[in-house]
């Protein structure tokens, strides 16, 4: 069972983030970047994979600045890393590109993505992917079972349903938070990556789909302190809610 | 969010593994560690070694600086410093246990245990399976053990050992003891594995302490209790045995007070920023600058001569008298950050919901073991004079 992993270097977002001078950007000073925690997710669920049918897990990351996260998925278990040293931004189609390229060589069964990354919330590279290798996808699946040239997922609905699909291998998966319990990194564990191969493949974007016009952070919701008597308070009261519409 | 303190680029002096090492120790305390030690601190009930030692050997960090072939990971003394000072951002206790299992047992195993006393107890130790503890330290004799009057009697096969120790870490809760004891024939200071239960050897914990209260403390007494030759340390052969056991633990106590001063600042930091008094952030305000600017000089100060120690010890050069400046100058460092991080917090600078009381109290327990501050004072002194003032005939 061969398994590709698509892991992002990403901004957590407790970090403290600011617009950048040029109003387009975020500020880098004050950001923290670790691994996007629906990868995290990824990486851990196809290692127990690997561990219990053997295989190979493959991880693969974007960006020029994403080797300590590479980094974390060989210590965590991972066998390889692919980079792929473009910086793709906001765009996920042509980051899904760059993938599709950089892995056209590898044979595998199954690829798994974070549900969405921690940063940008788009959820959509993993489907991306799907589409561009016609392979099937499901989404935000929270349990898996892998078996003779089938997946079985359980997949995460609205309102707290759940469905269950089977895909035929090769598919591409996108994994919910709390699919497993991630394993910490153990120094054995980094001691161990640093002899594993980390390939750099450079691939350029064909086309670009984005352009940010402008990045602003969201105003300041202010609230009004109603006064006087009780009986002034909710008839004022009545009045807000029903010029929302909300009664 | 922590993001550490790192105003002199320091982390690029690190190799990628060293910084993956601190961001997944950082990580994994945070989440499953940090929780804990208010309360335990408050009711002085020691954190859980047994089952948090298990957690840490898996993590490898126990032993980090030990070689593979005897379970440890075979890292490197910067690695060691490292999760010293994770462990000690969190609560200076939990350095105590890496630092006591790391460099007062593991380390005189490993440098004068026999083949088998290596084989046997590294690996356990290194997973957490079994908790050890140092007696050195008695009731009349601290910071001068060459004095101690615990004795060792050879009996055939056997060794009869004498004696108290006391402020020992983790002496109620450790599985084996490394103890010192001199030999009545020769005179000279030998080291034993003594193991929890042999007959003899009694264990008990120290109460009431106003100090690394989320940790465990307390005495050895040994009465007759009689151990095997095979549980004699080989290679140690006088004071010098016990006293470079030291030079390990006082290192990773360097990389260590770091952290803790790493953690009073950020939190002073933080809570000054947010803070408001006479309509302003408490942060904006000169005299409170002028404290946050005092700590981050002296921890920047800090962390370079531990890196610089770290480099020396993992090239094997670093000298018994510069391991003694870097205890001494960043234990003070963390004693001046942790007091001046209370003061700044207030009033809730007292509560034990925040750090730096915490730290302002355990500190005062490094600065005091692992050589007084005075001791490492008379270690430099001698080595820039020439002079002991260590002991004189009166």
């Amino acid at each position: 069972m061969k398994i590709i992993v698509l892991a992002k270097h990403a901004p957590d977002p407790e970090s403290e983030i600011s617009v950048a001078s040029d109003g387009k950007s975020v500020s880098q000073s004050g950001l923290v970047y670790d691994i996007n925690d629906w990868d995290r997710y990824a990486v851990e669920e196809a290692i127990r994979i690997k561990e219990d049918k053997g295989g190979e897990v493959v991880v693969v990351g974007v960006g020029t600045n994403c080797d300590d996260t590479l980094r974390k998925c060989l210590a965590m278990g991972a066998d390889r890393a692919i980079k792929i040293p473009v910086d793709t931004s906001f765009d996920a189609y042509t980051t899904a590109e760059v993938i599709k390229e950089a892995i056209k060589d590898e044979q595998f069964d199954m690829i798994f993505a974070g549900l969405m990354s921690q940063d940008l919330n788009n959820a959509q590279v993993g489907v991306l992917l799907a589409a561009m290798l016609d392979l099937p996808v499901a989404t935000a699946a929270t349990e898996l079972k892998v078996e003779d040239g089938k997946v079985i997922a359980r997949r995460e609905l609205e309102g707290g349903y759940l469905e269950e699909v089977e895909l035929p291998t090769p598919c591409v998966i996108t994994i919910q938070s709390g699919i497993n319990e991630p394993r910490y990194v153990s120094i054995m564990g980094i001691k161990r990556a640093k002899s594993k191969e980390m390939k750099e493949v450079s691939v350029s974007p064909s086309i670009s789909t984005l352009e940010i016009e402008k990045m602003y952070l969201p105003p300041v919701k202010k609230a009004e302190m109603i006064e006087g008597d009780p009986s002034q308070v909710a008839e004022k009261l009545i009045e807000i809610l029903k010029e929302r519409g909300l009664i | 969010m922590f993001r550490g303190v790192d105003f002199y680029n320091i982390d690029e002096l690190l190799s990628d593994e060293d910084r993956l090492v601190r961001n997944s120790v950082r990580e994994f305390l945070e989440k499953e560690v940090v929780p804990l030690v208010a309360d335990a601190w408050h009711e002085e009930k020691p954190l859980n070694f047994h089952k948090l030692g298990k957690k840490f050997g898996e993590l490898g960090m126990l032993g980090t600086f030990i070689p593979e072939e005897y379970g440890c990971p075979g890292m490197s003394y910067t690695t060691f410093g490292i999760v010293c000072q994770e462990v000690e951002r969190v609560d200076s206790a939990l350095r105590s246990f890496v630092a006591v299992t790391s460099g007062l047992v593991m380390y005189p195993i490993w440098q004068y245990g026999s083949e088998e006393q290596k084989k046997e107890y590294l690996p356990k130790l290194a997973k957490g399976e079994i908790i050890g503890c140092f007696g050195l330290t008695e009731p009349n004799h601290g910071s001068d053990p060459g004095s101690m009057e615990a004795t060792a009697r050879r009996n055939g096969d056997e060794w009869v050992l004498n004696g108290t120790k006391t402020w020992i870490s983790e002496a109620d809760m450790a599985d084996i003891a490394v103890v010192w004891a001199r030999d009545v024939e020769d005179g000279k200071i030998k080291g034993f594995i003594v193991e929890k239960g042999t007959k003899g050897f009694q264990q008990s914990a120290l109460t009431k302490k106003g100090s690394m209260r989320a940790g465990s403390v307390g005495e050895l007494g040994l009465v007759n209790c009689r151990v095997s030759e095979e549980n004699r340390l080989p290679g140690a052969r006088g004071l010098r045995a016990p006293l470079s056991c030291l030079n390990q633990a006082r290192f990773g106590i360097s990389w260590g007070a770091i952290g803790a001063a790493m953690d009073c600042y950020e939190t002073a930091l933080n809570y000054t920023k947010e803070r408001k008094q006479f309509g302003a952030p408490l942060a904006s305000f000169q005299l409170v600058q002028e404290k946050l600017v005092k700590m981050l000089i002296e921890i920047t100060k800090g962390q370079l001569l531990a890196w610089r120690l770290a480099r020396l010890m993992d090239e094997g050069k670093a000298t018994t008298e510069q391991i003694s400046l870097a205890k001494k100058n960043n234990v003070r460092v963390a004693r001046y950050c942790a007091r001046t991080a209370r003061e700044l917090l207030g009033a809730n600078g007292v509560s034990l919901d925040y750090s730096p009381i915490r730290h302002m109290a355990n500190i005062e327990s490094v600065y005091t073991y692992e050589g007084t501050d005075d001791i490492h004072t008379l270690i430099l002194g001698r080595a820039i004079t020439g002079y002991q003032a260590f002991r004189r005939e009166l």
